[in-house]
């Protein structure tokens, strides 16, 4: 049965990768190409704030506020090596979500097989579904999706944030759907609300390089985007763990 | 293989009736999957070293993930 979940998992993970390239090269990517144009201008922002007419103590307030609000952006390593833009950087994102889109279907086929039950595309795009809410909409409300030029709080912080976030939406949501008592229900809301009262690290400054809009219109593509990732993944990996678990 | 059918089998000691094997069965290789994807998930997502950060950048934005 390992067997069936982990070739089903690759399988529905080329098929996911190749997928989410193709619709990330139409919708998140160009905004993010966008952004890094503002972000390697920098510090514009900084320079653009400067000459307002304030009176001179605000003035100065503005300049010794704008570096610190700055420098958040700045963190990527200028010696590591990174992709060449173009056709390396693309071919690395594709890797990256080949790899993703195998790891999400092998987490979903694990749990649909400790749950039990029939296993095929229609169980497995709800399950999908579920996934996508418990680990990409729900730790969206405290941390939204990030163009390249957001300020934010330390990295670590945020990552610990936004797995535990998942986690206890996961843990909750099974609470809520699976519970068999009114008690189990409550348990799994609370799990599930928690963590927005604890609340996720906050971002220095919410002043960006690039312009509102494109802000915007990138938290609706990532979470487009993302969607599909654990949809698709569902669908197809219940779909061909059924034809391969019938075959064998 | 070996692994996870020992696993099984210790599980399977402790189970007091059939039902409860077959689940034991099931489950070991399930949690093991739920591992593996999640260790792909974390090191494509999570990763801190600056090589599998600036190779996974474009991804982990895209998906909304904390980056940098």
């Amino acid at each position: 049965m390992f067997k069936t979940i982990i070739l089903s998992a690759f399988g529905a993970g080329l098929a996911v990768g190749i997928a989410l390239s193709v619709v990330q090269a139409v919708t998140t990517e160009p905004l993010i190409l966008h952004a890094e144009t503002f972000e390697s201008a920098e510090p514009a922002p900084a320079a653009a704030a400067a000459p307002h007419e304030h009176s001179t103590t605000e003035a100065h307030a503005h300049e010794a506020a704008a570096p610190a609000a700055a420098a958040p952006a700045h963190e990527h390593d200028e010696d590591a090596w990174s992709p060449a833009d173009g056709f390396e950087r693309s071919a690395y994102t594709l890797i990256a979500n080949l790899l993703m889109g195998v790891g999400v279907s092998a987490v979903l086929l694990g749990l649909m097989s400790i749950r039990g039950g029939r296993i095929d595309a229609s169980t497995g795009v709800l399950w999908g579904v579920a996934g996508f809410f418990a680990a990409s909409l729900l730790p969206s409300l405290g941390l939204s999706p990030e163009l390249p030029g957001t300020a934010a709080a330390e990295i670590t912080s945020r990552q610990v944030w936004w797995l535990s976030t998942a986690a206890a939406s996961a843990i909750g949501l099974a609470l809520i759907v699976f519970g068999r008592s009114w008690l189990l229900k409550v348990a799994g809301l609370v799990l599930g609300v928690l963590p927005h009262v604890i609340g996720a690290p906050v971002p220095p400054t919410l002043e960006a390089s690039y312009p509102a809009g494109l802000g915007g219109e990138f938290v609706a593509a990532s979470l487009v985007v993302s969607a599909l990732l654990w949809a698709l993944s569902g669908l197809c990996s219940g779909w061909l763990y059924q034809r391969l678990s019938r075959s064998a | 293989m070996t692994n996870f059918s020992k696993t099984a089998t210790r599980s399977t000691s402790i189970a007091a009736d059939g039902a409860k094997s077959d689940a034991a069965s099931r489950i070991v290789p399930a949690l093991f999957a739920i591992a593996f994807g999640l260790f792909l998930f974390v090191g494509t997502g999570f990763a801190a070293p600056s090589l599998i950060h600036n190779a996974t950048h474009d991804t982990r934005h895209s998906l909304g993930l904390p980056c940098h």
